[in-house]
């Protein structure tokens, strides 16, 4: 008989909002799903807690964030007075000597919002963080639900600027990578492990900001008639494409420039020597 | 006891498919305040299941494609036998009618420049099944769904009030039509979902509830092809014709059980699928008529030849109509060459790549994947005959699409009969539905208006009568004490034996013993069916509404039998073993089943006598310069020489 | 391979209320739940109430919840279950019930009503339409929706929030809306009528979170969340709250 998801014999027909409103079917248990719904939502909150904390601690770090020819690209580019020196590399003093805290905070603004508001993010952590739904069918928590219909949700229609912003830092970091062709005397032609790693990161990374549905919709998606451009609509079913995968390609290029960063910190902290193939 | 709601309209349609809608659209269009009724949901109709397209020579594939090809088609298809004025006004008007849903929103697939695409389909001489994938019948039901939205936003603007015009009575099922004298004046049914009687007065009444398929075992047809429009043209007093010609689509699912009858597209042969045996030879090579020699490859090189050079080779002999098909799968299995659970291999694995057919025909692939766990891409699929479409119905004159005998009363849509003739083309029956669903809307509001002054009286007598008739399951327990009585029957279980008895005695082929032994069958289960009782209330209640679809299976069903018998020739939907050739003195006979007994009801449950009487009719020479269409040598084939004499 | 008996429980009662019934059935190779259903009709419940159709998933009519997860009965093949397992079927649950497995869902065809229709382009007579394939394409897949109301019954919006239900059109029809909005010959703009902004303010897209769970629940497999509600809200921004797209179309250079 106890299945385990047999509903606890309360009240049949409880008072209360959503399923549990006075014409539905009158069923106790919120929910009455049998495999492990919670395992995803539990898995997502898990890996965006971690990246959270590893990149909170790495932002205010200020420190081993540059191990020539590497930056880490948390602090790529680096515009302010304190940033390390950086030969060839991507500082610009746009902030002044009042700047006193770690130059990462400036530039993380971009990447940050990019990810925050993007659609395939919010989907995540609506369902992990805020449980609104924790999984399909499954009842939320919540009393009251507006959605993004207001402040501050409704911020999130701006997802397109921090696409058009993280076009420029993408940018940036693929500059970053060539710098990576350098050795520690920055001369040109040498390649290390580092080196894989920063290619791995840049082509995640773009593959990740291309993949964005404000892209999608940019290039293509919002014409009505495909036959009158044919280039674009070439575009818009690459980006399409690239689209389908955005979910995998948020969280590799998530993993991969945490682990850019890392491995910078690694060298940089003399943990470790990046290995020289060239 | 009539305490009944009672609603005033002036044109009621019953049945919410393609027919049905396009009736509502075009009445409400010409100013009749109209009520559509149908058993499910409002766009659930059977209309969804088509999946090939729907014909219509607009010639955008071929140019060479016009009415007269089409009617052509048409004609041969249904062996001559099909009432030509409606063939001829099908095949004129179905450009238009597809047109239409263009302007109503709907989305074919089209062609390089732009307009409607044309697929090719067994019996069409070029390209003219105009289609959306394999999901036309969706389309088409959609876009007459949103068509009445959008008429209904019109009315909502000018009355503020949705309904006001155009109303649908989703979940409702019509028992009885009422009469005022020989006209209609009404009808009375029943809602699902609270189980509380109406009556909706009207002058007009459309029917439009499709076919009769539930009434056989093996079938493609949903739940609510329960002959219920059939039924209740007859016990209005309005005969059937042709009920005889049942078609079996050569190709339904055959495993596993819970799905057989469940249709495989014909355009999984047209794509290049073939037929074999249990020995792996293509034996359609062995069953091509004679009529149709000329046309039909005679070798496997040239059958495959034909796909991508149509021009100079013959078509495969799968390609034949699906009576032909039908019947050689049939004879397969009968000589025990079929496959392991009764059917014969269909087989499109080894013709193409597996990304082909899945490009190709994406439902098929999904539908044999999900409900038998066949991977069409490297299996054959197991294929039979399932009963497909009735092409016999409710005899109606081809320009106005009114019943024969019943002022007020019409019919479209496979509802009506003689379009088809013996057997219907694919394709042809969506434009069917278009063209005298449009047909039937118009006239029936014509004859709404002019109705206005003098509407036809509601007689209580009779709503009493079929409240009564409604209520007679849920008192079946007490009429055990009747001299007539035995216990109280399951209806499904009648329902099902019902089903093993068409599908055995009046299947896909025929004898005389079977038949009658089928009569005698039916009138036993009459008896059973009056004593079918059910259990609970009326509010939603399956058993209640299964038994009061009983009647009107066994209705139909001994009209098919009768007809069936009566009919001592092979021709299209009929095949009679004892009879195996077309008979062209059969070719001008129109057989018309009507009710035995129209004033007693249905009190008639005498096993000899039956329900239903016949009548034989010969049918209105064919318009000569139609038949000038046709080569002479052709006409030989079909016409008596009297016929051709003149 | 062969047949053996299930346990079964299935919501049975109305509007007044009512409780998950056990039954045992046997169930037979190559069966799907909807099977199971009306076996229980034909032996043990002749009056339990289920709506169903064509029995093939062309139809969406035989919509209910599995175990806890809206789907197709249909559609649900047996086999998936452990034979152990106890196989829990309820109504939706985000829908008034009526009886048994049957809800009222007229919330969809109000909403349906609400939408405005197709708007043809002045003009252009029947058989004048010309439309290029990869034009109808993105509004073809929406058109592939069978209406079984599985995404508008998952939908967290509505089924948690009863309040919303004013506000909210669901997946469904605003899929309807983007349907209508990406049609190659819809005239609506033309009569003043901007399917893009009606989106937000009339058919409540704001209330959307993007959670995908009625892409999960599509029978049909169309891409709901990516290919009509995310273009849908990328068009509201187009509107509303993109400035260069503002300015633009103040200057007038700009068409949608």
């Amino acid at each position: 008989m106890a299945t385990g998801t047999e509903p606890p014999a309360t009240d049949p027909h409880p008072r209360g909002g959503g399923v549990h409103t006075p014409t539905r079917a009158a069923i106790a248990a919120p929910h009455l799903r049998t495999d492990r719904w919670w395992l995803t939502p539990a898995a997502t909150a898990a890996g965006l807690l971690a990246f959270v904390v590893y990149s909170t601690w790495r932002a205010f770090a200020n420190a081993h964030y540059y191990a020539a020819p590497y930056v880490s690209p948390f602090y790529s580019p680096c515009l302010a007075e304190n940033c390390e020196p950086m030969r060839g590399g991507p500082n610009w003093e746009i902030f002044g000597p009042w700047w006193g805290i770690s130059p990462a905070v400036i530039i993380l603004i971009f990447p940050l919002g990019f990810r925050l508001t993007c659609y395939y993010y919010r989907k995540a952590y609506y369902r992990g963080f805020w449980a609104s739904p924790p999984a399909c069918a499954v009842a939320e928590p919540h009393r009251k639900y507006t959605g993004e219909t207001r402040f501050p949700l409704i911020l999130q229609n701006v997802h397109r600027y921090f696409f058009y912003a993280a076009i420029p830092v993408a940018g940036i970091l693929t500059y970053d990578t060539v710098l990576a062709f350098r050795d520690e005397t920055y001369a040109w032609g040498h390649m290390g492990l580092g080196t894989l790693v920063f290619l791995a990161n840049i082509v995640l990374i773009w593959a990740y900001t291309l993949s964005c549905h404000s892209c999608r919709h940019i290039v293509g998606g919002k014409l009505r008639h495909f036959s009158r451009h044919p280039v674009r609509y070439r575009m818009w079913q690459l980006v399409g494409k690239l689209n389908a995968r955005h979910m995998l390609l948020a969280w590799t290029s998530l993993a991969s420039v945490a682990l850019a960063d890392f491995y910078v910190y690694l060298v940089a902290s003399g943990v470790f020597d990046d290995p020289r193939f060239f | 006891m009539s305490v009944v709601d009672r609603q005033e309209w002036d044109v009621v349609v019953v049945g919410a498919g393609g027919a049905g809608l396009r009736a509502a659209i075009e009445a409400r269009e010409r100013g009749a305040r109209t009520a559509v009724i149908c058993k499910s949901l409002f766009g659930k109709a059977h209309t969804v299941m088509a999946e090939g397209g729907i014909a219509a020579a607009m010639g955008n594939v071929n140019a060479g494609d016009n009415w007269q090809v089409h009617f052509r088609d048409t004609m041969r298809g249904g062996k001559f036998l099909n009432q030509w004025r409606m063939a001829e006004l099908h095949a004129q008007e179905a450009p238009q009618r597809v047109w239409e849903l263009e302007t109503w929103g709907a989305l074919f697939d089209r062609t390089k420049d732009g307009r409607i695409s044309q697929r090719n389909f067994g019996g069409h001489e070029y390209p003219r099944l105009a289609h959306v994938g394999d999901r036309t019948g969706l389309e088409l039901i959609r876009t007459l769904q949103q068509k009445i939205v959008a008429l209904q936003q019109e009315d909502h603007r000018e009355t503020g009030d949705y309904e006001s015009r155009l109303k649908v009575f989703q979940e409702c099922t019509v028992t009885r039509v009422l009469k005022d004298g020989r006209q209609v004046s009404g009808v009375f049914g029943y809602e699902r979902e609270s189980g509380r009687f109406f009556v909706l007065q009207a002058p007009a009444v459309v029917i439009a509830t499709g076919g009769i398929g539930k009434s056989f075992k093996v079938t493609s047809n949903s739940w609510e092809y329960t002959g219920d429009g059939h039924a209740l043209a007859l016990l209005a007093g309005a005969p059937l014709l042709n009920m005889e010609f049942v078609q079996f689509h050569p190709t339904g699912m055959v495993w596993p059980p819970s799905v057989k009858g469940i249709l495989v597209t014909e355009s999984v042969r047209g794509d290049g699928g073939v037929l074999r045996n249990s020995d792996g030879k293509r034996f359609m090579f062995d069953y091509v008529p004679d009529v149709f020699k000329d046309k039909y490859a005679e070798t496997e090189e040239e059958a495959d030849r034909w796909y991508d050079d149509p021009d100079h080779n013959r078509r495969p002999p799968e390609l034949l109509p699906r009576d032909e098909v039908a019947r050689a799968i049939n004879a397969e299995v009968k000589e025990g060459r079929g496959s392991p659970h009764g059917g014969v291999f269909l087989d499109v694995s080894t013709r193409m790549p597996a990304e082909v057919v899945q490009r190709r025909l994406p439902s098929m692939y999904h539908q044999f994947k999900e409900l038998a766990d066949v991977d069409i891409t490297a299996e054959p699929m197991e294929v039979g005959p399932t009963c497909h479409y009735v092409m016999g119905g409710i005899a109606v004159d081809s320009d106005t699409a009114a019943a024969r005998g019943v002022p007020g009363l019409y019919a479209a849509g496979e509802v009506a009969g003689g379009m088809h003739g013996s057997n219907r083309l694919g394709g042809n029956s969506l434009s069917d539905l278009l063209v005298f669903g449009r047909r039937a809307g118009l006239h029936a509001a014509q004859y709404a208006a002019e109705q206005a002054g003098r509407r036809p009286r509601l007689d209580d007598l009779q709503v009493d009568s079929a409240a009564a008739e409604a209520l007679r399951p849920f008192s079946a327990e007490a009429e055990v004490e009747e001299p007539s009585g035995g216990p109280p029957e399951n209806p499904y279980t009648l329902h099902q034996e019902l089903q093993q008895t068409m599908n055995d005695l009046v299947g896909i082929i025929r004898r005389e013993p079977e038949m009658k032994q089928a009569l005698e069958k039916l009138a036993e289960l009459r008896v059973r069916a009056r004593r079918a009782g059910v259990e609970g209330h009326r509010q939603f209640n399956p058993g209640w509404h299964l038994a009061l679809d009983l009647r009107n299976m066994l209705l139909v069903s001994e009209c098919v039998a009768r007809a069936a018998l009566e009919r001592t020739e092979s021709r299209g939907g009929h095949t009679r073993e004892d009879h195996p050739s077309m008979d062209s003195k059969w070719r001008a006979v129109n057989l018309l089943c009507t009710l035995a007994d129209p004033t007693g009801g249905l009190a008639a449950t005498d096993p000899v006598r039956g329900q239903i009487v016949l009548e034989r009719e010969t049918t209105e020479p064919i318009r000569p310069d139609l038949l000038a269409l046709f080569e002479k040598e052709e006409l030989v084939k079909y016409l008596a020489e009297e016929e051709l004499s003149e | 391979m062969s047949g053996y008996e299930a346990r079964f429980k299935v919501w049975r009662g109305d509007a007044g209320g009512g409780g998950l019934e056990d039954f045992r059935v046997e169930v037979n190779e190559g069966e799907v739940v909807l099977d199971i259903i009306h076996r229980l009709q034909a032996t043990q419940a002749p009056d339990l109430a289920v709506r169903w159709n064509c029995k093939a998933g062309k139809c969406g009519s035989c919509s209910a919840e599995i175990n806890g997860r809206p789907r197709l009965m249909c559609m649900t093949r047996m086999s998936v279950f452990d034979r152990a397992e106890t196989i829990t079927v309820t109504p939706l649950r985000a829908f008034p019930v009526i009886r048994d497995l049957v809800t009222d869902v007229g919330f969809n065809y109000t909403k349906a009503r609400e939408v405005p229709a197709f708007v043809p382009p002045a003009g252009l007579g029947p058989g004048e339409y010309r439309m290029m394939q990869e034009d109808v394409e993105r509004s073809q897949e929406f058109r592939k929706c069978i209406e079984c109301f599985l995404c508008q019954d998952t939908c967290h919006v509505v089924r948690d929030h009863e309040e919303n239900k004013t506000a909210f059109a669901g997946p469904r029809f605003l899929m309807r809306v983007a349907e209508l909005d990406m049609h190659p010959l819809d005239a609506a703009p033309e009569t003043g009528l901007d399917r893009g902004r009606t989106a937000q303010d009339e058919h409540g897209l704001g209330y959307c979170n993007i959670t995908k769970c009625c892409t999960e629940v599509c029978p049909e497999g169309i891409k709901i969340t990516d290919n009509a509600l995310i273009p849908l809200k990328e068009r509201a921004v187009d509107r509303k709250y993109d400035p260069l797209v503002w300015l633009g179309s103040k200057i007038g250079r700009r068409r949608s």
